[in-house]
This record gives C-alpha cells, structure tokens and sequence, in this order.
C-alpha cells in the first residue's frame, strides 16, 4: 500500500477524535477521543518514518506515546479528585475550576 | 497480502475509533478504544514499525486501559443522556469533524510530495528494530529521552498530588479517623499552612469552618 492511504487514515482517525471531543461531554470520553487524536498523529509519523526509511519518525511516536500515558494518568486524577468532591462528571457543569 | 491486512485494520482502526465516541457507557467506550488500538499496531506492523508496535500493544492497550477500567468502575460508569446535548451541537461538531477531513485531505493531496504515492524507502534489514530505536533514543535523541523521562516523573508525582484524600475539603462520608494529627510534632508548625501544603496532605492542617472540636 502507499503511503498516501495511511495518510488518509491517519486524517480520518484524527477528526473522528475532534469530533467526539466537541459532541462528547463526559470527560472520560473526551480523555478518550484525546488519545485517538493522539494515535492519529502516531500513525503519520510512522507512515513518515516509513516514507523516509529512517527511525527518527518511530522515536517520535513513542515520545508520543509516552506524553499520551502522562496525559491519561494527570486526567485521570483530575476525574477521580472530582468524584472525591462530588463534582457532577460532566464537562458542561465544569464551568469554574477554582478551589 | 498486504493489503487485505491493511483495508481489514484500517476497517477495525476506524470502526473502533466511531465507537468510542458514539458508545453511551463509558465502558464501551474503552473496549472501542481498544479495539482501535490493537488495529493500530497491525498497521504499524506493516508499516515495519515492529517495536512500536508491541509497545503500543503492551503499554497501551495493556496498561493504560487497564488504568481507564479501573476508573470508569471507580467512578460507576454514569451514562450519558446524549439528547440533552442538542442536536444543533452534535451537528456542528460532526460537520466540523467533516471540514476538518477535507482540509487535511487538501493539505495531504496538495503538498506535492512524490514519494506519497510510493511504498516508501527500500527496506534496510534491522529498520524498526528495538536496537535501531535504543541506538537512536540513546544518541541522537538523547535530550527527547531525558525530558520524557522527566515528564512520566512529574506526571506520577501529580496524579498522586491529585487524587489524594483531602481532609476537610470535602465530607467523605465520615470514615476517616478524625484525630489522626493528636501525635505528630510537626503539626503545630504544619498546621499554619493552607490549602495545598503538605500539612493538608497529611491531614495534620485544622480549617477554620471546621474547627469546631
């Protein structure tokens, strides 16, 4: 396959994840589309790295990945500190975020 | 061969990600999110990315979603009524994710890049390879490595800082113990601190409002 289709998939994987970040309100979920987003850009970079023949594109996407786990583990603890406070889990009720 | 593989994990790799944000429970979500993930290091694996790929299957699909099922069960799955959202929101997001496509489409079909339509570079033995990437990670790219390193230090530190309990920022449910500070020496000095010292950290700072004991 050519390069150009992983490409295509890479574009398709990264708006279905800016979608669901606009349409989606539990942040979970938004964690979630994050990743995808994320993914997305791994997959270009790889098809980059692939295109090129080098590996500088792969270290890439693992630095990538390891931004995505600090990412997930930093949310994660904001959502759970909010179940603590009995916060509603819901980015529309998340409006102010002193305190 | 190849492109049986390719069209079928390209199908999952999209499918799973649709999943994710069109699943109600956040548990169907994850599972999406996996199944996306695992057809993720197939494509990877044709692309000759063979390291990354078990990393993005061990680490990610391993690790991290054993870390998102935890907490979806931790917090008790709340489903979302989508409804309520409006279905005027919904569409400009969805036709935002549409003009988003076109655009990088253009961007992708327009940059006159030659080497697009090709399979790429003629493959090297040991392209891919965890030596090649460790050799890279530990020569060229030595500061990257380091700075990574740093930032999963930093992110472990601030998710213990975050979803610690806090005492008096909140009633949990009144199973704490509520003179566990009556021994400790440093907590007269402790307890002049506020609201994000160490002194609420371990419980040690009196508040105000609840001073009542």
């Amino acid at each position: 396959m050519s390069i150009g289709w992983y490409l295509v998939i890479s574009a398709l994987l990264f708006c279905v994840g800016a979608a669901g970040v606009l349409v989606r309100r539990n942040p979970l979920v938004i964690l979630l589309c994050l990743e995808l987003m994320l993914n997305a850009g791994n997959l270009a970079l790889i098809a980059f790295a692939r295109m090129t023949g080098t590996g500088d594109g792969q270290v890439f996407a693992l630095i990538v990945m390891v931004v995505a786990a600090c990412e997930v583990t930093i949310g994660l603890g904001v959502i759970v500190a909010l179940h603590r406070r009995r916060v509603p889990i819901d980015a529309d009720e998340l409006r102010e975020l002193q305190g | 061969m190849a492109e049986v593989v390719f069209f079928i994990a390209g199908i999952g790799a999209i499918a799973g990600a649709i999943g994710v944000i069109a699943a109600r429970n956040p548990f169907y979500s994850v599972l999406g999110l996996v199944v996306h993930l695992i057809s993720l290091a197939a494509l990877f694996l044709l692309l000759r990315a063979e390291f990354v790929a078990a990393a993005q299957v061990v680490v990610y699909a391993g690790a991290v979603m054993v870390l998102y099922v935890f907490v979806v069960s931790y917090i008790g799955g709340v489903e979302e009524s989508i409804s309520t959202t409006g279905p005027g929101l919904r569409l400009a997001g969805l036709l935002f994710g549409l003009a988003l496509f076109a655009e990088l489409s253009i961007a992708v079909l327009g940059s006159g890049l030659q080497a697009i339509d090709g399979e790429g570079a003629p493959f090297q033995p040991g392209f891919g390879s965890p030596a090649q990437i460790g050799e890279l990670l530990l020569t060229k790219f030595l500061l990257a490595f380091e700075v990574a390193s740093f930032l999963l230090l930093i992110a472990a530190v601030g998710a213990v800082v975050l979803a610690r309990r806090r005492r008096g920022l909140e009633d949990t449910g009144g199973f704490e113990p509520e003179d566990r500070a009556e021994g400790l020496s440093a907590s007269a000095v402790a307890a002049q601190g506020s609201t994000g010292t160490m002194a609420e950290g371990v419980g040690t700072h009196t508040y105000p409002a609840r001073g009542s004991q």
